[in-house]
């Protein structure tokens, strides 16, 4: 390989030629907040406290750390940095490595594209909610009547009026993946207003995102502590709290335990979308990237544990309140059967008074079959994801005073949370698709910007249907899981041993003014690819397939076809990397005329090339 | 015999007069004062009874306009200390017969709001059992306020997606007549630059302005 002195005064004139051309960030604040707002998505809501609360408590904070240490903070180093030096997108920095790794970026393009379909989708259910909070009562309050007005349609009975809100007025989900159920125009709406806002924040590329980012990363930290302060107040609510944090140091025994941390630190720093490589790009050279990794992991992890807190004091009021209510209702079975006076029986004095009633009239007691109402069952009833954004939350800020303002304010932090990752995703198609050349330069950015929403949204609009959920279950589990990890993987073997580690050590040292210590070089080269691989394999191994079938979850199996698109779908996006690598080998076999490897002249010039290339499109 | 026969249409005109839990014609009603109404919480006495005989029988003129149902027609029985009862409607015309079911629920139903409002209570609190409550159903606004909010929100978000357009199409349009200018300017500038670098002092004006001074 060329080394980089060589090609030195080849790069200076190139990084002059660029740097006029190549947009930047305003200020290091803008970037680092925009880094942040990536890696800080929905994720740190409503992944990471189940995951606390599932395993373990505070005990889970131990393998998340190790994670973080061992396997995210170098990989996000390792992107940073290399954006940084190499000033390209995805595409351009995998090519420049070395033609044949030019199929990462290919990757890294088609799953931050994937990505962003179905997450934007979430963002429209979101703003569904929002829309639907300026009412009094709020809509998921009460189920709808039946139609002679003596009770509630026998749908909703069976479930709960947020459920019934959820999965029918909302998703209108059909029974199950095949059957369709057409387009529901309101998500279409709420889908097409979602793409809207996005674009207008990414119209301009860095340019508007920079202005944007400022609001939607800081809002939600104003949003959390406001529902801290008021989640405290809350009775029950340390009840979830020490339900959280007490530490069960059994569960560290169970492997799943440390598998579910590796992915968790993982996806949760949006690695290996390119989005990162993207932001890094438009950074000066001379720039500390090394601080900058420390920073963002650990504002992420920061984020998560901070989020978590107003999450399960909220989560234990509620688990309060539903013990309460069962409590009531039994307290009401007993009055009403044995005609005692009315609030007699209150649940201070409710032990007494049943063990009174049972020893006077045991089977009459045993007929009426009173509900077993115990705390930790409530506390027990775990969520995450979707479920638990719009179903539990919602059924919490329904019993909390000045319900509406809460649910705005929740589903705002949401959605600016959800936007600001989605900048990432789209920066993943954008740089990279600049740096393929394959624009032509006369369409101005704002139209390739309002091109990539117009194509996002067409193809999301499969997620409008009334199998919607199940399709955005099957992407989320497919697309944005194990082609990341493959990605990543390569990623780092690339770096380390195609590019060279002593020269990457090189560049960070001319960028950043000091050499990374021992700790990141074993990283680097042996500690995280190794944990990658078996995150990958444990992943491969560990497959669930579930579907719901509302009113009741039912678990269904996934049809021959559905299975089908399901490889495909976690296949298609790695297929570039040895396609491109198989591509280049190709013609390098053709071109075989007494060149058996690329000389300095010409790894010089694509370095130069590269770089002369950037932009084109700036107005 | 004859006075057996007596005794026994007597004992059935009184059984027909008396008041029998789960009998057909027999409701049951349920009151939760304490719950309701909490510290301000009346206590039930034969007076509240009284009221509540004297609005069911306004219920039962409400409806079977015509007959004149008194306290009398309403009997009650098996009082608790739940506050439950049982109770049964006498018709008016043949006192010894008792209104059916269905029509003691319809006349309910139609004064179900009166008959809440005498006791302060409300359709939960106050429960005829077998008696669904009509549910109010909720204000349906003309346009559903999802809608505007959704409005508003998008017609934000347009204005600005034009503006930001619009901001681009002039901007692009700045450039290429600043570019044009600068083209020009570019050939124009050769021509005095070269002009400068000659720099020959002209002597002529200066005589000009020396022979003009005067």
């Amino acid at each position: 390989m060329v080394s980089e002195d060589e090609c030195a005064d080849h790069t200076m004139s190139g990084e002059a030629k660029d740097s006029e051309e190549r947009p930047k960030w305003d200020n290091k604040v803008q970037y680092l907040l925009t880094c942040i707002g990536f890696a800080v998505g929905l994720g740190n809501v409503w992944r990471f406290p189940y995951l606390c609360q599932v395993y373990g408590g505070g005990a889970f904070l131990i393998p998340y750390a190790i994670a973080l240490v061992f396997e995210g903070l170098p990989l996000l180093y390792l992107e940073l940095a290399i954006g940084q030096r190499l000033r390209a997108g995805s595409v351009g920095v995998w090519t420049s490595i070395s033609p044949y790794m030019g199929g990462l970026g290919v990757a890294s393009l088609f799953v931050s594209f994937l990505v962003g379909l179905f997450y934007n989708m979430i963002l429209a259910w979101i703003l569904w909610y929002f829309f639907h909070s300026f009412q009094s009562p709020l809509p998921w309050t009460d189920c709808p009547l039946n139609s002679n007005h003596t009770g509630y349609i026998p749908a909703c009975e069976d479930s709960t009026p947020v459920n019934y809100f959820w999965y029918r007025e909302t998703l209108n989900i059909s029974a199950n993946i095949e059957t369709s159920g057409g387009l529901q125009w309101w998500l279409v709406l709420c889908l097409a207003s979602a793409w809207c806002l996005v674009y207008i924040c990414f119209i301009r590329g860095i340019e508007t995102i920079g202005k944007a980012i400022y609001v939607t990363v800081t809002f939600p930290y104003l949003v959390l502590t406001i529902f801290l302060i008021e989640a405290l107040t809350l009775p029950g609510a340390d009840d979830g709290l020490v339900y959280l944090f007490t530490p069960n140091w059994e569960t560290l025994k169970n492997p799943q335990v440390w598998l579910d941390a590796a992915t968790q630190i993982f996806f949760s720093l949006s690695l290996a979308f390119g989005g990162l490589i993207a932001f890094s790009s438009y950074n000066p050279q001379k720039n500390n990237c090394e601080s900058d990794a420390l920073i963002v992991g650990c504002v992420n992890s920061f984020t998560s544990l901070y989020a978590s807190i107003p999450i399960f004091a909220i989560l234990g009021f509620l688990a309060n309140e539903n013990y309460i209510d069962c409590q009531n209702s039994n307290i009401l079975t007993l009055t009403n059967a044995f005609n005692i006076g009315d609030e007699n029986i209150t649940r201070q004095n409710y032990e007494e008074w049943f063990e009174h009633l049972n020893f006077s009239d045991p089977s009459k007691v045993e007929s009426l079959q009173l509900k077993t109402c115990d705390l930790q069952t409530f506390l027990d009833q775990s969520a995450s994801g979707t479920g638990l954004a719009f179903i539990v939350f919602t059924e919490a800020v329904i019993k909390m005073p000045g319900s509406q303002v809460w649910s705005v304010l929740f589903f705002v932090m949401l959605f600016m949370l959800g936007l600001s990752s989605m900048f990432g995703n789209l920066e993943g198609v954008l740089t990279p698709l600049l740096d393929l050349q394959v624009i032509p330069s006369w369409i101005p950015k704002e139209l390739l910007t309002g091109l990539i929403c117009l194509t996002s949204f067409g193809v999301g609009l499969i997620f409008t249907l009334g199998s919607g959920n199940y399709w955005l279950e099957i992407f989320n589990s497919y697309v944005g899981s194990l082609p990341l990890l493959i990605i990543a993987f390569f990623e780092i073997i690339s770096v380390v041993y195609i590019y060279g580690i002593k020269r990457f050590i090189e560049d960070i040292e001319w960028m950043t003014g000091k050499r990374p210590n021992l700790f990141w070089r074993i990283n680097w080269c042996v500690i995280s690819p190794l944990m990658l691989l078996i995150v990958f394999l444990a992943y491969v191994f560990v497959e669930s397939e579930t579907t719901v079938h509302f009113p009741m979850a039912d678990v269904l199996h996934y049809p021959e076809w559905v299975a089908a698109i399901c490889i495909l779908l976690s296949v298609f996006p790695v297929l570039s990397i040895p396609l491109v690598a198989l591509y280049n080998f190709i013609i390098y076999l053709k071109t075989q005329t007494g060149l058996p490897a690329l000389t300095q002249l010409d790894a010089c010039e694509m370095n130069v090339s590269l770089h002369v290339f950037q932009h084109p499109l700036v107005t | 015999m004859l006075e057996k026969l007596l005794i026994l249409l007597f004992a059935s005109n009184v059984l027909a007069q008396v008041c029998m839990p789960d009998a057909p014609e027999a409701y049951k009603v349920r009151l939760s004062i304490k719950t309701a109404l909490g510290d301000q919480a009346y206590t039930w006495n034969d007076n509240e009874l009284y009221l509540f005989r004297a609005t069911l029988a306004f219920a039962m003129r409400n409806y079977l306009s015509g007959q004149l149902f008194d306290v009398s027609n309403i009997l009650v029985c098996n009082e608790t200390e739940r506050v439950s009862f049982w109770f049964m409607v006498k018709s008016v015309t043949n006192p010894t017969t008792l209104i059916e079911k269905q029509h003691v629920e319809n006349a309910i139903k139609e004064s179900r709001h009166r008959i809440n409002s005498a006791f302060l209570l409300t359709d939960q609190t106050l429960e005829f059992l077998g008696i669904l409550p009509t549910l109010a159903s909720p204000f349906v606004p003309a346009t559903p306020p999802w809608l505007i909010a959704f409005g508003v929100v998008m017609g934000v978000v347009g204005a600005g997606i034009v503006y930001f357009l619009v901001a681009a199409v002039v901007q692009r349009k700045r450039k290429k007549t600043l570019d044009e200018e600068e083209e020009a300017k570019g050939a124009t500038e050769n021509e005095i630059a070269g002009e400068n670098l000659d720099g020959i002092y002209n002597t002529s004006f200066s005589d000009d302005e020396k022979v003009t001074e005067m």
